[in-house]
């Protein structure tokens, strides 16, 4: 690969590139889809090449292609440079990268079972057996299981002298099953709703233990076809974790990143409410209760590597800790703006894709005194929610609504009966300053999503995020109408 | 163009994978090719600051034996990736149970129409000079107006070539370019601006500038307005939205087979103003001659005067209800079902301003931020308000208001139009194309506010 990345790199800065990388990515792919107890698809995919980002006159410009040979590195590496050149040409701030060590080195993902010498047909067998036990279960109109495995061999390099080469796998699997009667259609899905993904080997898919699980949430698919409507009002509110990541990701994750701050996803998933003066303010983003962290060192998740793809070493930064905002994720273009060197939070979706900022994991950490149940035991009257069935928040971050494929009741510290179709909103800080109880460390698990959308042209994210269930006070439920 | 063959070359291609999976013993095969040159010019805070572009071709490769069905792609489309990917496609056929839903690949079923008009030099040749200019050119327009420009400027050139082993031959180039931008003022104001075209040279630059800065001027300083129903009228940019959604919900035959759409043939569902359609060969969208089983692609009628028509078909769910694919086939493995990627809403008789004149005491919206379905089969759908939202009194637009959530059946939006534009737009939808004018409804709920 060296004679490779070596030759792009000096076509770039002989073609007038000041700075230039290059990485040249591989990813190996599988998926199997099953309805109602049939295998409805099966594939695998395979994609290499390579992409080169340059800054020239303090402009950026970055082209890729498929084609890995010496004359396409060439052109594409001219192409860069000339690309660059025609963004000089609406410049007003030329960008400025932070100082890093060269990075070199190598990592892999730690797993026990490789996913892709798993023999097809046994993990066909044993998504069939989840799905099989969902489909049993009288009164389900359909099932749909899942299982993708993603592995991803990344080289960089770049002209200050860094090289890496990393080998990232990231597998997945979960089972659904769906309830039709009427207007009314009730879905359950286990372990959450973004397809159970995380970061190691077949290990991780054995320990969802999901045909352990799919009989008992079907028939919470078809008991909640009869279950009355979800009560409308201000309510306590405790959220499971597999609905809890998707709230930190969708509130916390994207406004700490510091693109977004500085307004270069506007035109697109628009900008965020952490302004960079909230930073120097010490903005209360929560209660007392809540430390945040961007972590891509943390086992088992997707935002977790050796280096991002600026070549920055993996590190764990603060977000928001005892609820003041302390920080963000970054670039090496963007941290030198606020002061900061960066916190190593670019990544690409393949070789045909610029890096953003993405979030690495971003976890709410546990605190220690009350187990989830203990949580749910400390509470009188409330509602716990779970599983995401539908997000939405505006495009500052403020204003949120969530959707969960159920809520049960919770009274005298004792979960009761299913309401169908429960829904919550709030304001961002609002709400996380109304949080009174975190779950410990029994309850802290790694969740995230495969599909976070960011970037023109669009991109889909690998990211982490562990939380352990927490509880919020006052928190409006129920909107619309039906 | 830097690709190395057209549609016909990739077309030789896709031949050589079948012939390689009949090989293997594939009693059906089907090699789906797409090729894209694409580039996108990025700008934000009046500057450029992204600008990319991508060479890239990829090889679906769809292996039948009997009913036990295999795919595998890959990037690799010399003859050694050719013969991995047939092996591979083959090893996942022989591995897995059958399918008994699965009956055949999609048969010729005539010529394909050639649709010259999906291409454009213009956009073929497009150069990154020509993206930066676009993007002087709308920043040029936000700084005369005293407000900060951000957006991109996307071109792109598509070879697709479907061939199957029961005689499928479909190929052709298309292209697509798209400008959107987004405006900021200082004092709160944001406005939003869009035009998606075959050709790359047809797009207004200057003039979308100006859109998007006057109305950032126009909603500078907004007030609160309390959530509750209200008449709107939706621009563009919103409408297309609803075609999308209502699209993803409950356009397709297999949400139909599953008892999770909305459609039923009859049902009114509509207002009878309201006519939507999809048709691959109308020139006033993003043409696209065939799907991606290589089926030519045939007008659907999805909503007459108000009731649900038809709905659009791949082989597999044409096969269960026994008609033919409409065109409307996705890559497979496709779990989602045929999806309408052209779709139209019929053009009304109003201008823009007999729209907002016909609102008593309304909203004005230019357009939607990340929706999604809260209630599915009822076309429940939440959102926000973005990018200018305006309180309408006696006709008149009164003032900018801060944004809104809704939580809203699309349905009985669709129920509610009362009056639709004479002009349309062809704007990008979440997968294709959308032809769409501006509409009045009579009630849109809106169920909370925000800070800006």
């Amino acid at each position: 690969m060296r004679d490779l990345t070596d030759r792009a790199l000096s076509t770039a800065t002989v073609r007038g590139a000041t700075y230039a990388d290059v990485r040249i990515v591989r990813r190996l792919e599988e998926s199997i889809a099953i309805k109602t107890g049939r295998v409805e698809g099966v594939a695998s995919g395979e994609t290499e090449g390579f992409g080169i980002r340059v800054l020239v006159d303090g402009a950026w410009g970055f082209a890729s292609s498929l084609h890995l040979e010496t004359d396409e590195l060439d052109r594409v590496a001219a192409q860069a440079v000339r690309i660059a050149r025609a963004s000089a040409t609406a410049l007003r701030r030329p960008v400025v990268l932070d100082d890093r060590p060269a990075a070199h080195g190598t990592y892999a993902t730690p797993l026990v079972e490789d996913p892709f010498a798993i023999p097809l047909e046994r993990k066909i067998g044993d998504l069939l057996e989840a799905d099989r036990a969902a489909t049993r279960v009288r009164g389900v109109a359909y099932t749909e299981s899942s299982y993708g495995a993603q592995r991803e061999w990344k080289t960089f390099a770049a002209s200050d002298g860094s090289y890496t080469e990393q080998e990232i796998t990231h597998v997945g699997a979960a089972v659904e099953a769906n309830a039709i009667e009427g207007d009314e259609h009730q879905r359950r899905s286990y372990p959450d709703a973004g397809g159970g993904w995380s970061a190691g080997g077949y290990e991780n898919i054995r320990a969802l233990d999901l045909a352990g699980h799919a009989e008992a949430l079907a028939e919470e698919a078809v008991e909640l076809l009869s279950a009355p409507q979800c009560p409308s009002g201000r309510f306590t509110v405790v959220l499971d974790p597999s609905q809890l990541y998707l709230q930190v990701h969708e509130s916390c994750g994207h406004p700490t990143e510091l693109d977004r701050v500085f307004g270069t996803e506007a035109s697109y998933a628009g900008t965020s409410f952490l302004t960079t003066d909230k930073l120097d303010q010490g903005f209360r983003y929560g209660s007392d209760l809540i430390d945040i962290v961007a972590d891509a060192t943390a086992p088992g998740g997707m935002g977790t590597f050796g280096w991002d793809d600026e070549g920055v070493a993996a590190q764990a930064v603060p977000l928001v800790k005892a609820g003041i905002f302390v920080g963000y994720l970054s670039s090496r273009e963007t941290a030198p703006r606020i002061g900061r060197r960066s916190g190593g939070a670019m990544r690409a979706d393949g070789w045909n894709r610029i890096p953003l900022i993405r979030m690495t994991n971003v976890n709410l950490l546990p605190k220690p005194g009350m187990s989830l149940d203990e949580i749910v035991q400390d509470t009188d009257e409330g509602l716990y929610l779970s599983s995401n069935r539908s997000w939405s928040i505006d495009d500052r971050r403020l204003n949120f609504q969530f959707a969960t494929e159920v809520a049960r009741e919770i009274k005298g510290g004792k979960l009761g009966r299913l309401y169908k179709n429960p829904t919550y909103t709030g304001i961002t800080y609002e709400f996380w300053r109304s949080c009174d109880a975190v779950g410990d460390e029994r309850s802290f698990r790694m969740l995230g999503t495969p599909n976070c959308g960011k970037g023109e042209p669009g991109q889909g994210g690998h990211v982490g995020h562990a939380v352990s269930g927490a509880r919020f006070r006052n928190v409006q439920i129920g909107v619309g109408k039906w | 163009m830097t690709q190395r063959h057209d549609g016909d070359g990739w077309l030789a291609v896709a031949e050589r994978a079948i012939a390689l999976a009949t090989a293997e013993g594939a009693t059906q095969a089907e090699a789906l090719i797409t090729a894209e040159d694409s580039a996108l010019t990025r700008f934000a805070n009046s500057e450029i600051h992204q600008n990319v572009a991508e060479t890239n071709a990829h090889l679906n490769l769809r292996f039948v034996i009997g009913k036990r069905v295999g795919v595998a792609s890959t990037g690799r489309l010399d003859a050694e990736g050719l013969r991995a990917v047939a092996e591979a496609a083959g090893r996942i056929a022989r591995n897995v149970e059958e399918n008994d839903t699965f009956v055949s690949l999609p048969e010729p079923k005539g010529p394909i129409p050639d649709l010259p008009l999906a291409f454009a030099a213009g956009t073929a040749d497009a150069t990154p000079e020509l993206r930066a200019e676009g993007a002087r050119a709308v920043i040029a327009a936000a700084d005369a107006a005293g407000v900060v420009a951000y957006g991109s400027f996307a071109t792109t050139t598509e070879a697709l070539a479907v061939a199957n082993s029961l005689g499928i031959r479909a190929a052709g180039e298309r292209t697509t370019s798209q400008l959107i931008t987004v405006s900021m003022g200082p004092d709160g104001g944001s406005g939003y601006a869009e035009q998606a075209s075959v050709d790359a040279t047809t797009i207004d630059a200057a003039g979308l500038g100006r859109e998007a800065s006057d109305k950032a001027r126009a909603t500078a300083n907004a007030v609160s307005v309390e959530p509750g129903d209200y008449p709107v009228v939706l621009e563009e940019y919103a409408v297309v939205d609803l075609l999308d959604m209502l699209g993803y919900l409950g356009f397709s035959a297999l949400a139909v087979q599953e008892g999770r759409s909305f459609a039923e043939p009859g049902r009114q569902v509509g207002s009878e103003l309201v006519d939507i359609w999809d048709d691959g060969a109308d020139p006033l969208g993003l043409p696209m001659a065939f799907d991606y089983e290589g089926v030519a692609k045939r007008r659907v009628s999805l909503i007459e005067q108000g009731v649900c028509r038809e709905v659009v078909y791949d082989a597999q769910t044409a096969a269960h209800d026994g008609v033919r694919s409409t065109g409307h086939g996705l890559p497979a493995p496709n779990p989602y079902g045929p999806f309408p990627l052209n779709m139209l809403l019929g053009a009304g008789t109003s201008s823009r301003d007999e729209l907002i004149g016909g609102l008593d005491r309304g909203l004005l919206v230019t357009r939607f931020h990340y929706t999604n379905p809260v209630h599915p089969k009822l076309a429940i759908v939440t959102g926000m308000t973005r990018d200018g939202t305006f309180l309408v009194e006696g006709g008149r637009i009164v003032g900018p208001v801060k944004n809104l959530r809704y939580t809203q059946s699309y349905l009985d939006a669709l129920a509610g139009i009362e009056a639709i534009g004479r002009e349309r737009r062809c704007l990008r939808g979440f997968l294709g194309g959308a032809v769409v004018p501006a509409v009045r409804i009579a009630a849109w709920t809106f169920t909370g506010g925000t800070e800006h």
